[in-house]
């Protein structure tokens, strides 16, 4: 369909009125390289500890529930009690991430799967990129350590986040990204998704209802060290 | 085979229906408590939020500006991280392209994601008539894909819908589920994800929109609520991405200050739940995604917008704000429009996209009280290019005999001065001395059109002219 590529482009060309295409070309190189940064928001004015706080406010305020344990060797007991007050199974399957390998699962009596998750996994734990402060969106990057699926198919998704990979803008997490995969052959992860809250939908008469495709609850699990 | 996506023909008719509808009616007062006042919620809650407008006004025209080299980028982009990218100067070729990699795949079953571009080009009929299923997945499309109707909101496709309405259809629709009660909208919910579920399941090709293609990156980006969006493009063996050249942002940073707006517009939330940036196919040693990636860019009559009055309108990020705002959108609802657009982006994509022939009574739908542009994130100057369009409709003869021959009757008392004074105040005079007690009418000879559904107020006191003459004397 390059005739049609063609056509269209001249289309366009002709459209724009543009005296230096030139110039205009070289704005658009330089554009694309800059990566240069709009407006950030005041309320991100603040410092780790902060915008830490800020991301669980902002990540509760869309149903989402947050709880701090202080080193990763603690993630089994905190799972399993979030598991236990929801009167759910400790049974999970869990991303193959090198961050969650080294862990005695027994110790909170939980049976995980490392694996992507099935169809009739019901609960499902994984490892984020990052996370925003701003809007208390968590950031998962796809990856053989991080199937995508686990965001969206289990009902009950449990995201594991060290405090100190929590950014205060979008921006700040894209240029991390941006420097984590340098080296890699690829510019970014072939699946970025930003995650804020629950799945939703006020498709009937405009009601606000939880869990409609993806997960019905969204555990997130704060590290605060390491 | 034709498709009339685009085109308002049956306006008048369409709209008297709807005005006629009571659940349309009693959906549609919803809007205002709803999404809109969230929106003013949200908007106060960011106190950036005009400025975040601006800077997204700046980045839209920018990237228009040079659009086809932002096209050109993000085509080499896609290309670098493994996808493909297809280009379709209309309907009919875009639907080939879909239809093509659908038979590569010997696809059964298409899931799709919401896209308004896929009901622009009126791709699920196509691909039914080529032996293949296409499921929505989006639970306002689902249902009113089981409705066989089309969207009647660019946000919030089942809007006409109420609950009894929608179980109705679930439990004609799922014989072997449990029967749903009309107040059991939890039921509802769980019977679409166990029926979609099976569907995402075994899909081959999975279908959706953007709502961003980032140049710089080759992402394309899609922003949901349901998760139905990332499990079509995430579960089938393919992945089509179907867009508008317009929609096309230079970098990740450029996404981001739009993103801001965004939402707030839409439904009033900081951020979607889901926000996805996808590029290319499965990787090596990933264990989902799609095999392959493609992106369908449709021109479909957009380009030859550039440099037209109409322009502004590809700043358009299909939001939704507008039809929200607007009270002809609150009286009529959205299949009125009988375009895929509907509301104010719709008055203006649709005659601008398809021609005026097709959408005449779109422009004069309005009493350009100027709602939508206050409330658009893009700041598209709407009410400004409905009355382009009067001016086009007026200059090609085309307007109805009734209203030139009005306008002409008017122009020829308003260029006397003498006369229209005395005409008007002998008008005033006369409607105030008769409506005095009650204040209003609810009958009057020749306006019977207005006073069928509401009254007229009686003028007050003396007309504007021979107050403004009074004081200038005093």
């Amino acid at each position: 369909m390059s005739e049609a590529r063609n056509a269209i482009l001249a289309r366009v060309k002709g459209g724009v009125a543009r005296s230096d295409d030139d110039a205009a070309r070289r704005a658009v190189a330089e554009r694309l390289a800059g990566h240069t940064r709009g407006l950030q928001p005041k309320r991100i004015d603040l410092d780790q500890e902060a915008l830490v706080d800020l991301f669980a406010e902002n990540a509760q305020a869309v149903d989402a529930t947050v709880s701090f344990i202080n080193s990763a060797a603690d993630l089994p007991e905190a799972i399993a009690d979030y598991l236990r007050s929801r009167n759910m199974p400790a049974l999970a399957a869990i991303a193959p991430h090198p961050d969650l390998d080294g862990i005695d699962w027994s110790a909170g009596t939980m049976e995980v799967h490392r694996r992507a998750p099935e169809a009739n996994d019901r609960i499902g734990i994984n490892r984020c990129f990052a996370a925003v402060a701003e809007t208390g969106t968590l950031v998962m990057a796809s990856g053989p350590d991080s199937p995508t699926t686990m965001n969206f198919l289990p009902e009950t998704h449990i995201a594991v986040v060290a405090a100190s990979e929590i950014t205060g803008s979008y921006e700040d997490m894209w240029d991390r990204l941006r420097s984590a995969n340098r080296g890699s052959g690829e510019a970014l992860p072939r699946t970025v998704n930003m995650i804020t809250g629950t799945s939703r939908t006020g498709d009937i008469e405009q009601t606000l209802q939880t869990g409609v495709h993806g997960p019905k609850a969204l555990h997130i699990v704060v590290v605060k060290e390491g | 085979m034709t498709v009339h996506h685009l085109t308002s023909r049956d306006f008048k008719a369409k709209s008297t229906a709807a005005l006629e509808d009571a659940v349309l009616q009693g959906n549609l007062v919803k809007l205002k408590d709803n999404f809109l006042a969230r929106r003013t919620k949200a908007k106060e809650s960011l106190p950036e939020f005009e400025d975040l407008r601006d800077a997204s006004v700046v980045i839209k025209k920018h990237t228009i500006a040079h659009l086809d080299f932002y096209l050109e980028a993000f085509e080499a982009a896609v290309t670098a991280s493994g996808g493909r990218v297809h280009w379709a100067r209309d309907d009919t070729e875009a639907r080939a392209i879909v239809l093509d990699i659908c038979k590569q795949e010997n696809a059964k079953t298409v899931t799709k994601g919401k896209t308004m571009v896929g009901e622009e080009i009126g791709i699920n009929p196509f691909l039914e008539a080529h032996g293949m299923t296409p499921i929505e997945t989006d639970l306002g499309e689902y249902i009113i894909q089981l409705a066989k109707e089309p969207p009647s909101h660019i946000i919030a496709p089942a809007i006409h819908k109420n609950r009894q309405q929608v179980a109705a259809l679930f439990n004609e629709h799922h014989p072997h589920l449990e029967h749903r009660g009309d107040d059991d909208v939890d039921g509802m919910l769980a019977d679409a994800r166990t029926v979609l579920r099976e569907q995402f399941l075994k899909a081959d090709v999975g279908i959706t929109g953007a709502n961003f293609l980032i140049a710089e990156t080759g992402q394309t980006v899609i922003v949901t609520n349901e998760g139905n969006g990332d499990l079509t493009q995430l579960l089938p063996r393919v992945h089509i991405a179907l867009a508008g050249i317009e929609k096309v942002v230079p970098t990740l940073e450029d996404t981001m200050t739009i993103m801001r707006v965004l939402a707030r517009s839409a439904t009033g939330q900081e951020m979607s739940s889901y926000t996805t940036f996808s590029a290319g196919g499965r990787r090596k040693g990933d264990l989902d995604g799609p095999e392959a990636f493609h992106v369908v860019l449709l021109d479909n009559g957009r380009s030859k917008l550039l440099g037209s009055p109409t322009e502004d309108i590809l700043r358009c990020i299909r939001c939704g704000c507008c039809l929200n705002a607007c009270p002809v959108y609150g009286k009529i609802g959205g299949h009125a429009y009988g375009s895929t657009y509907s509301g104010p982006v719709g008055a203006v994509l649709t005659p601008s996209l398809a021609g005026l022939s097709e959408a005449h009574h779109l422009p004069n739908a309005s009493s350009l009280c100027g709602r939508c542009e206050e409330v658009c994130p893009m700041r598209i100057p709407i009410p400004k290019m409905l009355r382009h369009f009067r001016e086009e409709e007026v200059a090609s003869g085309k307007a109805p005999a009734t209203a030139r021959r009005g306008i002409a009757l008017w122009a020829w008392f308003a260029s006397r001065p003498g006369l229209y004074r005395a005409m008007t105040s002998l008008g005033t005079d006369m409607l105030s001395r008769f409506g005095r007690k009650r204040g209003r009418f609810s009958s009057l000879p020749m306006a019977g059109a207005w006073t069928a559904t509401r009254d007229l107020a009686s003028p007050q006191g003396s007309s504007f002219q021979s107050q403004w003459a009074k004081r200038s004397k005093s």
